[in-house]
């Protein structure tokens, strides 16, 4: 209990500090939304008093605890650039990241774990190797770069889907899924090879412990040793390792989102960085920290649950 | 066993080939269906057409409200002021049937057309036009339409017709009225559903994915050709290059040469022109750029023609002043011209101002803008050849808008500056010494005293010459390093026509149509 008190107050505070921050940033970069609204037809009088509308012309720490007062009774106030209410920017395009991610992280786990647990098998032999192979060239590849090259195969070449075509899923989920394959790929890739490479090297650190021994000596096979007794100690490291990706994931969707034109977060967040759209910015900012912190804590607890030497009363 | 694994094969693929030939079978024709009907291009009403757009209408749909070129080019297809633009430069009666104007240019008398409708089903009369002037004048945020509409002494209705008053004569005003779209009274919805009367009605807004509209089946006029139009977002330049590659969007504009070239064979590429002036803007008010010779040095120094070919393999229009080709009334082709490419006498000229050896000046570019920042490239190996040391400093748009043309704190940017209305004022006036857009500092008695003339004069010929006596000095002057107007390339598939370049910035969807 007291745990989870002391992580709620550490999200609490990280979450005051990255808003402050991002606050902050906009006073330090140049350009602000009236000057990004009006563009290159505007007048000083006309910038300086869309500012005054705007209350931009007021001090840092005021538009902040102004901002941070809204905020707080669950107001997110209203876009600058569209004129429409954040919270309803954000409910639109929430799912459509929070879809990406997930179906990167099925991804992930449908073929990272029989791969890594196929290698650590084979160890040594001519699958293990390729597959060593192959993954330290993915890992290298960004998802950017996946993302242009699925784009333009599938895209172009085959036309399995159309780029820039996206279906939303209300209207019709198996093609959103389908739309939204390529660009999970895009992101799941490296992380795949990287959980592969991580369960491999981990469940060959246990094979070569003791207890796999009394394991053999109990008439388990090394295959029945590895899945049954090496696995769970082998998963501790890697599940600490997903729950990292796994907040990462919301990052790289930012960057792929660009590239196959998925209206989501990061796509928003991008754009309103742009136009300065400060209230629209503050609250992606905030959504990605507690996304951040949250999967930080289930990872806690779900370490405590795998591994009893770390378990608290 | 293996007798019946024959078996199988054998029926399988004689599926296959059946399969095979039926689909052979079907799209012979079907081709020739197409090559044929190319030639003879029957109109077909109906359809719809994704629009391919590269930026999000970062605005707010209030027809007085929006701001952003991109924003203006869309919408064009849902609001008409009492007169609009046609694709020739004119202005043309819209929700007025006609207009008259006095002999003292002062008051503008407009008809009413009957019977035109709003998308709401309701009829447009005298006091929605009232009401959409009293709001434009005091909600809009363009400033040069604002202090046009507060020329207006007295607006008023009777019956089927509304004469406006102006306090002295104002020969742009009619540009002006059209900027005025007409709305319904006491609709409030305008920012999310926009309601006026042009060809298409608004349907639908996901921001950054699309906007749809659809044909408005009781417009007064020549009713739209297609069912329905999907503006569709494509901010990233690869994802837009592969819906086109996918035969995803049937018409998009404002492709780069080196886009266009990628294209397959189901799309035509037309080219207009991008309908700005792309230049090296200078900011005349630091040394050495306060330096008339230095400034003609420059304009020496850099070959337009090579800049065009190097950049856009040869497309785009020279320009030498600031007003773009398509301003026919105005534009001065001799200008384009008047500074020849000549690098020794751009040194001689460097000699006189005292700059020899040479100086160091940096070049800030928006680095959004691909083609500027191309641009910029080839400057700044013209300019070495004569001793210019020039380096590239390129920024994000929005520190530029708030920098360099807020800011003015600059020494040379190569950016396009478009116009909002086609009057001669909307690509001048910035450059008076007084004014708030006159993002380059330029400051010449003769030229002010010429806009002032120009903008009370009540004759068109007289005021004509007197602005293009005024873009004549802007070339003289060297205010700026004058480049191009850009090419503008639209993609447009081959089963579609009808597309109409504008010299404004906007798309006209009403006249695209198939071809059968």
């Amino acid at each position: 209990m007291k745990y989870i008190v002391k992580k709620l107050i550490t999200l609490i505070i990280t979450l005051f500090v990255v808003s402050f921050l991002a606050f902050l940033a906009f006073q330090v970069i140049s350009g602000d939304a009236a000057t990004s609204m009006l563009g290159t037809n505007a007048t000083p009088e006309q910038v300086a008093q869309l500012r005054a509308e705007l209350g931009l012309d007021r001090p840092v720490l005021v538009q902040y605890g102004d901002w941070l007062g809204s905020f707080l009774q669950g107001d997110m106030g209203t876009s600058y650039t569209y004129n429409i209410p954040v919270r309803e920017l954000i409910a639109q395009r929430l799912p459509v990241t929070a879809l990406l991610t997930l179906m990167s992280f099925i991804l992930i786990l449908v073929v990272s774990f029989p791969l890594g647990l196929l290698a650590a098998e084979q160890e040594g032999r001519l699958l293990d190797r390729s597959l060593t192979i192959s993954n330290q060239i993915i890992m290298s590849i960004p998802p950017i770069f996946v993302g242009i090259l699925l784009s333009f195969v599938f895209g172009e070449v085959l036309r399995v889907f159309v780029p820039g075509n996206f279906v939303s899923y209300k209207e019709d989920l198996p093609a959103f899924l389908l739309y939204m394959l390529f660009p999970a790929i895009s992101i799941a890739l490296p992380r795949i090879a990287m959980t592969v490479k991580m369960l491999r090297s981990s469940v060959l650190n246990e094979m070569g412990k003791n207890y796999i021994y009394t394991a053999y000596s109990r008439g388990h096979s090394r295959s029945s040793a590895l899945v049954s007794h090496a696995l769970p100690n082998a998963m501790i490291p890697v599940v600490a390792f997903l729950a990292v990706s796994i907040a990462e994931m919301a990052a790289a969707s930012i960057i792929v989102e660009q590239i196959f034109s998925v209206p989501g977060i990061g796509r928003l967040l991008l754009a309103s960085i742009s136009n300065r759209d400060v209230p629209v910015v503050q609250a992606i900012v905030v959504i990605l920290a507690f996304w951040v912190v949250a999967v930080n804590f289930i990872a806690d607890i779900l370490y405590q649950y795998m591994d009893p030497r770390v378990r608290l009363s | 066993m293996f007798k019946k694994r024959m078996l199988t094969l054998f029926l399988l693929l004689t599926l296959v080939a059946l399969a095979l030939c039926a689909c052979g079978d079907s799209t012979q024709p079907g081709n020739q269906d197409d090559s044929e009907d190319h030639s003879s291009g029957e109109i077909v009403y109906g359809g719809e057409i994704v629009v391919g757009i590269a930026q999000d209408l970062e605005d707010s749909l209030d027809p007085y409200q929006m701001v952003a070129a991109g924003t203006r080019e869309v919408l064009f297809n849902l609001f008409e002021g009492l007169v609009k633009p046609n694709s020739a430069g004119d202005y043309v009666p819209a929700v007025a049937s006609d207009y008259s104007i006095s002999d003292d240019r002062l008051t503008y008398t407009f008809t009413l057309r009957d019977g035109v409708l709003f998308h709401n089903g309701e009829t447009v009369t005298a006091d929605d036009v009232l009401y959409s002037f009293e709001t434009c004048a005091s909600t809009t945020i363009d400033l040069s339409l604002q202090a046009a509409l507060d020329g207006i002494q007295d607006i008023s209705a009777e019956g089927n017709t509304v004469t406006i008053t102006l306090t002295e004569p104002n020969n742009d005003f009619i540009s002006y009225v059209a900027g005025v779209y007409i709305i319904p009274q006491d609709y409030a919805d305008q920012a999310t559903n926009p309601v006026g009367t042009g060809p298409f009605h608004f349907v639908s807004r996901s921001i950054q994915e699309e906007l749809v509209m659809e044909k408005f089946e009781d417009y007064w006029g020549q009713a739209a050709y297609l069912d329905k139009v999907t503006f569709k977002i494509y901010e990233d330049a690869n994802a837009k290059m592969s819906a086109l590659g996918a035969g995803a969007i049937d018409i998009t504009s404002h492709l780069t040469v080196d886009q266009a070239d990628v294209l397959s064979s189901e799309y035509t590429v037309l080219e207009g022109t991008m309908n700005l002036v792309q230049a090296l803007y200078l900011n005349n008010a630091v040394a050495p750029f306060d330096n008339v010779l230095v400034r003609q040095a420059m304009c020496y120094a850099v070959n337009v023609q090579e800049i065009l070919d190097l950049t856009a393999n040869g497309h785009g229009t020279k320009v030498g002043t600031s007003i773009y080709p398509a301003f026919t009334k105005y534009f001065d082709a001799t200008l384009s011209d008047y500074y020849t490419y000549d690098p020794d006498k751009a040194r001689d000229l460097l000699e006189e101002a005292g700059y020899g050896d040479g100086f160091s000046m940096t070049i800030t570019v928006p680095s959004n803008y691909t083609p500027h920042v191309n641009t910029a490239e080839v400057l700044v190996e013209q300019l070495a050849a004569v001793g210019i040391d020039a380096s590239i400093s390129t920024i994000e748009w929005d520190t530029w808008l708030n920098d360099v043309y807020n800011g003015r704190n600059f020494e040379s940017t190569v950016i396009g500056f478009d116009a909002a209305t086609l009057t001669a004022g909307a690509l001048l006036d910035r450059w008076v010494s007084t004014n708030g857009k006159n993002m380059i500092n330029f400051n010449n008695a003769d030229y002010d005293s010429l806009i002032a003339q120009a903008e009370t004069t009540t004759d068109d010929d007289a005021q004509t010459e007197l602005y293009k006596q005024a873009a004549r000095i802007l070339t003289e002057q060297a205010a700026n390093v004058y480049i191009q107007d850009m090419a503008d390339l639209v993609a447009i598939k081959n089963n579609l026509t009808g597309y109409q370049f504008y010299p404004l910035y906007v798309m006209d969807m009403s006249t695209v149509h198939y071809v059968q």
